[in-house]
């Protein structure tokens, strides 16, 4: 029965036009998971869901992408790597990475949302809070705000002091219990949970103490300075 | 053509697909850099791959557009035709009844097609959004990079079938010579695609 001639089998029917509809239907569904895309997804991987605990090992970056702005990245010599900590204030200094690890320690879980949409839940960091960090170079009642430049350059951002001393910001150097990887920044980054990924510094190696915040990488290129998750870079909600 | 062979891609149809293919390939070489973190730490220079990266991606929509439109219009349309028209041996085979004749094309092959188009139109939208996005806010979306990876992942799924069907299934793989040469042989297109009039 296979060898039946062409046309010979049965009543002619009219052939259906299926190839644009499974094109068209696709593009349509694509376009629209604009909107629910990640409503979506939170919801497979939300921490409720058994599914996650199954899927997140499997996916390669365990969420994160790494983002940078220079041709190279950042290379960390404890021997030789200083903290700078300078502009209005009574003591600059200059931390070693031993010496900043011997600060009170503070340890938190947060979450991680990147201003393009990505989020990575649930990540263990370990380092100072700026209270503690600042305790010793003592800000002047004239600074306002700091400035973190980064390794890389020229990246650089700004917190006001009333951000950097929200309780849940640090200067981190462990992640998820290890030493942080050169691609998260290390030594020290910036984690300030409630504000998109921009502002948190990576590679940071000197935190000048300036009157008011100013306009960082981004912010120079049209994001917003006070980049709060859900509130910012035209966002109404996470 | 050798006896026993018959036609089954034009040279056109034939540069559309190599050229879609190493473009898929560029694009998801430079993507994994951008995408993957240890990928990302190892190569660096991320400014220069996503310049790569984006640039690569216009360039090969365009080279596509392009050659079906300079080299052979008339035939991609109806190879565009061949491939949308499904008869009632397409539905059958798909389901597993008979007859289940197939035409140049096979069902699984037509379906193929539709979902790569759908798939590089949806890459491009989103590659232009991520990139728009990045220097306005009015084009950015919390979602355009979960569809930009979604399709990643699902044009791998498409890819590993395909290569499998083109490289190792043994009924199958002697249509990468339809794809290489152009030509298939005559017996195995009758087997096949016993509804495909090869006169044609």
């Amino acid at each position: 029965m296979d060898e039946l001639a062409p046309g010979s089998a049965g009543e002619p029917q009219a052939p259906r036009r299926i190839g644009r509809g499974v094109f068209l239907g696709t593009v349509a569904g694509g376009l629209s998971s604009l909107w629910w895309g990640k409503a979506a997804w939170s919801r497979v991987s939300g921490t409720i869901s058994p599914v996650a605990g199954a899927i997140a090992p499997i996916l390669p970056t365990q969420g994160w992408r790494i983002y940078t702005v220079a041709a190279t990245m950042p290379v960390f010599d404890p021997a030789t790597w200083r903290l700078r900590i300078g502009g209005l204030v009574e003591q600059p200094q200059e931390l070693t990475y031993d010496q900043l690890r011997a600060l009170p320690q503070a340890s938190q879980v947060s979450v991680f949302h990147c201003v393009t949409g990505w989020t990575v839940d649930g990540v263990h960091w370990r380092g100072v809070r700026f209270k503690d960090l600042l305790a010793q170079a003592k800000p002047l009642a004239s600074a306002g705000a700091l400035e973190f430049v980064s390794a890389e350059k020229p990246y650089f951002d700004f917190l006001t002091l009333d951000q950097a001393m929200l309780p849940d910001v640090l200067l981190a150097w462990e992640m998820d219990g290890k030493p942080l990887l050169q691609e998260h920044g290390a030594p020290v980054r910036v984690v300030i949970p409630d504000m998109y990924g921009y502002k948190n510094v990576k590679w940071v190696e000197e935190i000048n103490l300036v009157p008011r915040a100013g306009n960082g990488y981004w912010e120079l290129l049209g994001y917003d300075r006070d980049a709060w998750v859900g509130r910012s870079n035209g966002y109404t909600s996470a | 053509m050798k006896p026993g062979y018959v036609r089954r891609f034009s040279r056109t149809e034939r540069t559309l697909h190599w050229v879609n293919a190493v473009g898929f390939f560029l694009l998801l070489v430079t993507g994994l850099i951008l995408y993957l973190p240890t990928l990302s730490a190892d190569v660096g220079r991320r400014p220069l791959i996503k310049n790569i990266h984006f640039w690569g991606g216009i360039g090969w929509v365009s080279a596509l557009i392009l050659i079906a439109v300079l080299f052979d219009p008339r035939g991609i349309l109806r190879t565009a035709r061949e491939l949308d028209l499904f008869e009632r041996e397409d539905i059958n085979w798909l389901s597993g009844r008979r007859p289940r004749e197939q035409d140049r094309f096979n069902a699984g092959q037509k379906l193929n097609a539709a979902l790569t188009a759908a798939f590089l139109v949806l890459f491009l939208v989103s590659g232009l959004l991520l990139w728009a996005g990045e220097q306005d806010t009015r084009f950015r979306f919390a979602s355009t990079v979960i569809l930009h990876d979604g399709l990643l992942y699902a044009s791998l799924a498409l890819l590993v079938g395909h290569l499998y069907l083109a490289l190792i299934h043994p009924a199958t793989r002697h249509a990468l010579r339809g794809m290489t040469v152009g030509t298939v042989r005559e017996d195995w297109a009758r087997r096949h695609h016993a509804r495909w009039d090869i006169r044609e």
